[in-house]
């Protein structure tokens, strides 16, 4: 089957994630950008995958670790850079910096940097969703980590109890911080428990972004009859330390396995998208010419935003109240 | 016009009037559906609005507090509800952390229109987890607005500024003041967040007061009356923002003023009204700010370590006399604390 619009598009998206990020790993030592990040390379098949079967209309809430998730839902990498390189031209003019990215008019809400916050809020969207009857879905974004807070299974009850538009996506890297995520887990899959729950679990350990996306267009759209919420469990794997610009290789502190590494690797989800575009026929001259404008975009982001003017200090004390 | 009514009818009145000026807003909370009503304040409201618009929910403060304020991202104006102040810390980091920076750090392109009211619990063994104020402690956190309605027609007031204004607003109600009626404005008008109420004029010395302790101050104001003194009773109904002029005005003019907080004192707002009165008027001061509030304990249960942890009209009194050089009255045939009268517990 040769490859849609729509499938070069989430090949781009990817992509732009990638390099995006690796314009970071590259200058994040010029101190330019003092923003704590958390990278995303190597998970880039889940949030383009999920935000690929989006619509516009959707309210989208995620994380700290939310290059991903922005870029996806946006395409946008001058607010992106602007926001963190702390310039008037960012999303947020400099205020809200890697760890509370978000594009409330593109439907990107709200990200947080404490761990499960954003979970409750996509579900109050989802409330509002269905209280002021307007189509669309919301979808929380959450590592595994957040599994261990209570406003978590607080959130999960109440949205199933209420039969709410809501989606949960479990962005299951199999590390929470510096640990294995079995180490904290009195369970061993939480796609198992969440079945027990009111809602339609979906699993995939895929890093093909069209499979994730078919994926989910296909619990959306099982949500369509079923009416309850949807629980997404996506595994992937971040080749990047828990914050930093370091790839992260360090085995001898045990909760990483190199094989593992290698595996995930392996199935990188930007040779993997890239190699199913070729195989379904299209020419790598396209692709190339994709990644070359993609290359070129990024960088116009990235010095537009060295250049972009610092906020005033008048800029402090504006947006504390309405 | 104006029309007698009570406290609890005043927060129910407020509510019905918003929710069907305005089909945004959304009141739900634990108990908020029974058959108790949260006190009767929120009585008629499922059946006039039905279960979509008023509802109860899980024992899930900190999970319905991020829910009631995604909801608020998302284009309704929740009202969310809790029967004791004390159930707020179980939702700090969604108000703290969440609510309070949603609009900053969207660079102002959010708004957030939620609504929180917390009923403040005394007496009749309320004891250490049902009877904290919360007030000082949320107005420590820039972009959370606090206020506290001590009359029914405040209680009215207020509650209609939080429900129409874009920010969290965090309203917190004595329980004790849920029986006390008054005359209420019939209008649709909110009252202004921030300035202070005058509740009583005098001239000899100025007490500012939150909440309850309103009610303990206007006691203590005839009570000295009978005496010739005659004390100026200002409300600080709202505790975030603060607007310190008519303090300010009315100190310069009194010259001696005593805070009375229905709070701790440590890191209190008692300590920022003093501290203001120090920064903007301390040349006009005769005596040094007083401060009247809890005892530095949590409460305890029993009545007779109660009534040494609550401050009341006879504290004030003995304050002021102090303050002015008086004697001290003999009080023994006064009555305080007649709402003890009234409320017989359990809750």
């Amino acid at each position: 089957m040769s490859a849609t619009a729509a499938d070069l598009r989430a090949y781009e998206r990817v992509y732009l994630v990638r390099r995006a990020e690796e314009a970071i790993r590259e200058h994040y030592s010029e101190d330019e950008m003092k923003t704590p990040v958390h990278l995303s390379i190597g998970q880039e098949a889940v949030a383009v995958g999920v935000c690929e079967a989006l619509g516009p209309e959707d309210r989208v809430f995620g994380t700290y670790r939310s290059h991903a998730l922005y870029l996806a839902r946006t395409g946008d990498t001058d607010g992106f850079f602007g926001e963190l390189y702390g310039r008037t031209t960012g999303v947020a003019r400099g205020k809200a910096g890697s760890m509370h990215l978000a594009a409330p008019d593109r439907g990107l809400l709200a990200t947080s940097a404490v761990v499960a916050s954003t979970i409750p809020l996509a579900v109050g969207a989802a409330l509002a969703l269905q209280q002021l009857r307007q189509p669309g879905r919301a979808v929380a974004f959450f590592g595994d980590g957040a599994l261990g807070e209570g406003v978590f299974w607080e959130s999960l009850n109440y949205a199933c109890s209420a039969r709410l538009p809501v989606v949960f996506v479990c962005e299951d890297n199999g590390l929470a911080i510096h640990a294995r995520t079995e180490r904290y887990q009195g369970y061993s899959s939480i796609a198992d428990v969440a079945e027990r729950f009111h809602c339609d679990v979906h699993r995939s350990d895929s890093s093909d972004v069209l499979e994730v996306r078919d994926l989910v267009r296909r619990a959306l759209s099982q949500r369509e009859t079923s009416g309850r919420p949807v629980f997404l469990h996506l595994r992937c794997y971040r080749f990047v330390e828990h914050v930093g610009p370091a790839i992260d290789r360090s085995w001898q502190l045990g909760y990483r396995v190199e094989a593992e590494f290698e595996g995930w690797l392996a199935r990188d989800p930007v040779t993997v998208a890239r190699a199913r575009l070729l195989a379904a026929g299209t020419a790598e001259a396209e692709l190339a010419a994709l990644e070359a404008g993609v290359d070129s975009r990024v960088l116009a982001s990235l010095r537009a935003a060295q250049a972009a003017p610092h906020p005033e200090p008048r800029e402090l004390l504006e947006a504390v109240f309405a | 016009m104006t029309s007698k009514c009570t406290y609890r009818q005043a927060l129910r009145d407020a509510i019905a009037l918003e929710m069907e000026r305005d089909p945004r807003v959304v009141l739900f909370g634990l108990d908020v559906d029974d058959h108790k009503r949260i006190y009767g304040s929120t009585e008629g409201l499922v059946e006039r609005f039905g279960p979509g618009r008023c509802f109860g929910t899980p024992l899930s403060e900190d999970a319905m507090t991020g829910v009631a304020l995604g909801a608020a991202l998302s284009g309704l104006r929740p009202i969310h509800v809790h029967i004791r102040a004390d159930f707020l810390t179980l939702a700090m980091n969604q108000l703290i952390n969440m609510a309070s920076i949603a609009r900053y750090m969207s660079a102002g392109a959010l708004e957030v229109p939620l609504v929180i009211r917390a009923v403040v619990g005394r007496g009749w063994g309320q004891s250490a987890q049902h009877s904290k104020s919360m007030h000082s402690l949320f107005a420590h956190v820039p972009g959370l607005k606090v206020v506290m309605p001590a009359t029914p027609n405040e209680a009215r007031g207020l509650l209609l500024a939080a429900i129409r204004d874009p920010n969290p607003v965090i309203v917190l109600e004595h329980r004790w003041l849920y029986d006390v009626e008054g005359s209420v404005s019939d209008g649709d008008e909110a009252m202004p967040i921030g300035p202070l109420a005058t509740l009583r004029s005098g001239s000899d010395v100025t007490i500012v007061a939150t909440s309850w302790m309103n009610v303990e101050a206007l006691r203590a104001a005839d009570l000295l009356a009978r005496r010739g003194v005659e004390v100026e009773v200002l409300n600080a109904r709202s505790i975030a923002p603060f607007d310190d002029e008519r303090l300010i005005e009315s100190v310069s003019r009194t010259r001696h003023c005593i805070v009375a907080d229905n709070d701790w004192l440590h890191c209190g707002f008692s300590a920022e009204i003093s501290a203001r009165l120090m920064e903007k008027c301390f040349d006009r001061l005769a005596s040094p700010v007083s401060r009247i509030g809890w005892a530095a304990a949590p409460c305890p249960t029993a009545r007779s370590l109660e009534d040494h942890f609550y401050a009341n009209a006879a504290t004030l009194i003995r304050e002021v006399e102090k303050k002015l050089g008086l004697p001290a009255a003999d009080l023994s045939h006064e009555e305080f604390d007649s709402y003890e009268h009234r409320f017989k517990g359990p809750f």
